[in-house]
């Protein structure tokens, strides 16, 4: 699975694997993901989608593996050199992640604050800059998130992933939760966002539509490692068995539920 | 159904409760030591401290001052109707002005705020925890370490001797009400006795312990809301867990600063 284009992949992981306890949750992923391309990886719930995103953000320790952003491990870069190539990611997480404590000006501009590269007014200024990209007009910039909608919320998770212009970026989950019609608007927003950036994508979902909207290309997770990629479009075409199986949603199939009655 | 009582049974519980003992200990204390070591790298998050200082001491004072006010009352109250038996009425004062400053100001204080702060603390980093709040600052380039702990632990560390001369003033005020309205008192010999029993030594070992008081607050407020898992569940077990502990170290603490201050 090399870059598509025969670059230099910006993500590039391998055989890496992580187990909590006795449960192997990572079973040797390989994975690249070309410069400016956006890849979604589908899979069930528990199938260790968050855990491989957390670890190439460095929240979560593989236990082993390779994981290089532009060519670097991360995994074995000098402590400030990984920070440095990580602060470059922006994220999307799938409850939005809000700090309950600031107003949404200083959510979307706690990154570019908390580095000192922009002051307090700038950084107001910037808020209704990025909120605008989103769709959220200045009123919204001095309420706080307990008093936004989820979608509202959502855009304003966007904005904040995109406020420090990264080059790279990771969604978690972007519509969940969301009605079907918010969900296209902030697939719309993701898509429109990257593109603008230039930046490389990684989401995750269960959202077929969404994959297909955010999409270049797709990669299936099952059972700790990489069970499918391929073009994004050809999701709901391929015969590959386990993603016609969840693509289709249906109960009969290579994947078991275990269920217990 | 028979209860078969295996006498090994209650050793392996034993052993597991002083394992996970000295865990807990080991784990504060690390989290302590890169918490106060954040306190010195830069950035230092000035609103976060202000925040946290307004938070644990200022909030704090209506419930200390009532505190500190009726514990003096009750104090000269008690006292009276005790050294009255021995016709050592006249040592009211006295006794009320040591065991506010030396013992009742911070220790009452700091339970205070262990239940009202420290738990707003637990309670606030827990939630943060369970709704990836605290990854969100990692993947902002921001240490949550530096961002969230380090500013709480100095606001303790500042907050609660402040809070502490305010309830020691409040608390001598207390019996000096009592004692001047209720058990007959001229105003003046009540505050001349008071004053002049009164050493600096009595005043600085209750703000020292104060300190201390503060930090563990802060510290068993973090720690708990840091490591909090699984939803409402465990940020609710989180802040119990900040409160007790916070309670039952400030209660020993308080036993060895004495040993340590007044013991020759």
């Amino acid at each position: 699975m090399s870059a598509q284009n025969g670059s230099v992949p910006k993500i590039r992981v391998r055989g890496l694997k992580k187990a909590f306890g006795s449960k192997i949750v990572l079973d040797g992923i390989d994975l690249d993901i070309a410069p400016r391309t956006s890849m979604v990886v589908i899979g069930g719930s528990g199938t260790g989608k968050s855990v491989l995103l957390k670890c190439i953000l460095g929240l979560i320790e593989p236990d082993s593996g390779l994981i290089e952003i532009d060519g670097t491990n991360v995994l074995t870069a000098p402590r400030r050199e990984a920070a440095r190539l990580r602060a470059r990611i922006g994220m999307l997480f799938q409850n939005g992640a809000l700090f309950d404590s600031l107003p949404v000006w200083e959510n979307v501009c706690f990154g570019l604050l908390a580095e000192n590269r922009i002051t307090r007014a700038a950084a107001r200024r910037k808020a209704t800059e990025v909120l605008a990209q989103v769709g959220l007009g200045p009123e919204v910039i001095t309420l706080s998130p307990a008093e936004l909608s989820g979608g509202m919320q959502k855009r304003v998770a966007l904005a904040r992933a995109i406020a420090a212009e990264p080059d790279i970026m990771f969604f978690d989950e972007p519509t969940t939760g969301l009605d079907p019609i918010m969900g296209a608007v902030i697939d719309e927003l993701i898509v429109d966002c990257v593109k603008k950036l230039g930046s490389t994508a990684l989401a995750i979902t269960h959202d077929m539509a969404s994959a297909q909207r955010i999409g270049d290309r797709a990669a299936m997770l099952y059972q700790g490692r990489i069970a499918w990629e391929g073009p994004a479009e050809d999701l709901l075409t391929t015969a590959q068995p386990l993603v016609h199986q969840f693509t289709h949603g249906l109960a009969e199939g290579p994947i078991q539920m275990t269920l217990r009655r | 159904m028979t209860l078969s009582l295996n006498p090994l049974d209650g050793l392996a519980a034993t052993g597991r409760f002083t394992l996970a003992l000295c865990r807990g200990a080991g784990g504060a204390t690390l989290f302590a030591l890169e918490g106060v070591h954040q306190l010195f790298r830069r950035p230092f998050h000035l609103r976060a401290f202000l925040r946290a200082l307004m938070d644990i001491g200022y909030a704090s004072l209506p419930v200390v001052a009532l505190t500190a006010i009726f514990t003096g009352m009750v104090l000269a109250l008690q006292a009276s109707t005790g050294l009255s038996r021995f016709s050592a009425g006249s040592a009211i004062p006295n006794l009320v002005v040591l065991s506010v400053t030396r013992e009742l100001g911070p220790v009452l204080a700091a339970l205070m705020v262990s239940g009202r702060a420290g738990a707003a603390i637990a309670a606030e980093i827990g939630t943060m925890r369970v709704t990836d709040q605290i990854d969100a600052l990692t993947t902002l380039a921001t240490n949550p370490m530096r961002y969230l702990v380090a500013p709480r632990l100095l606001a303790g560390l500042i907050a609660l001797p402040l809070l502490v001369v305010i309830a020691d003033i409040l608390g001598v005020l207390g019996g000096f009400i009592v004692g001047t309205l209720k058990l007959g008192f001229d105003a003046a010999t009540y505050l001349t006795n008071t004053i002049n029993f009164l050493h600096t030594d009595d005043v600085v070992s209750g703000l020292v312990k104060a300190a201390v008081f503060g930090f563990v607050i802060a510290l068993m407020g973090c720690y708990n809301g840091y490591r909090s898992r699984g939803g409402a569940q465990g940020v609710g077990s989180a802040t119990t867990a900040a409160v007790v502990s916070a309670s039952v170290l400030i209660l020993a603490l308080d036993y060895g600063l004495t040993e340590m201050f007044f013991t020759k």
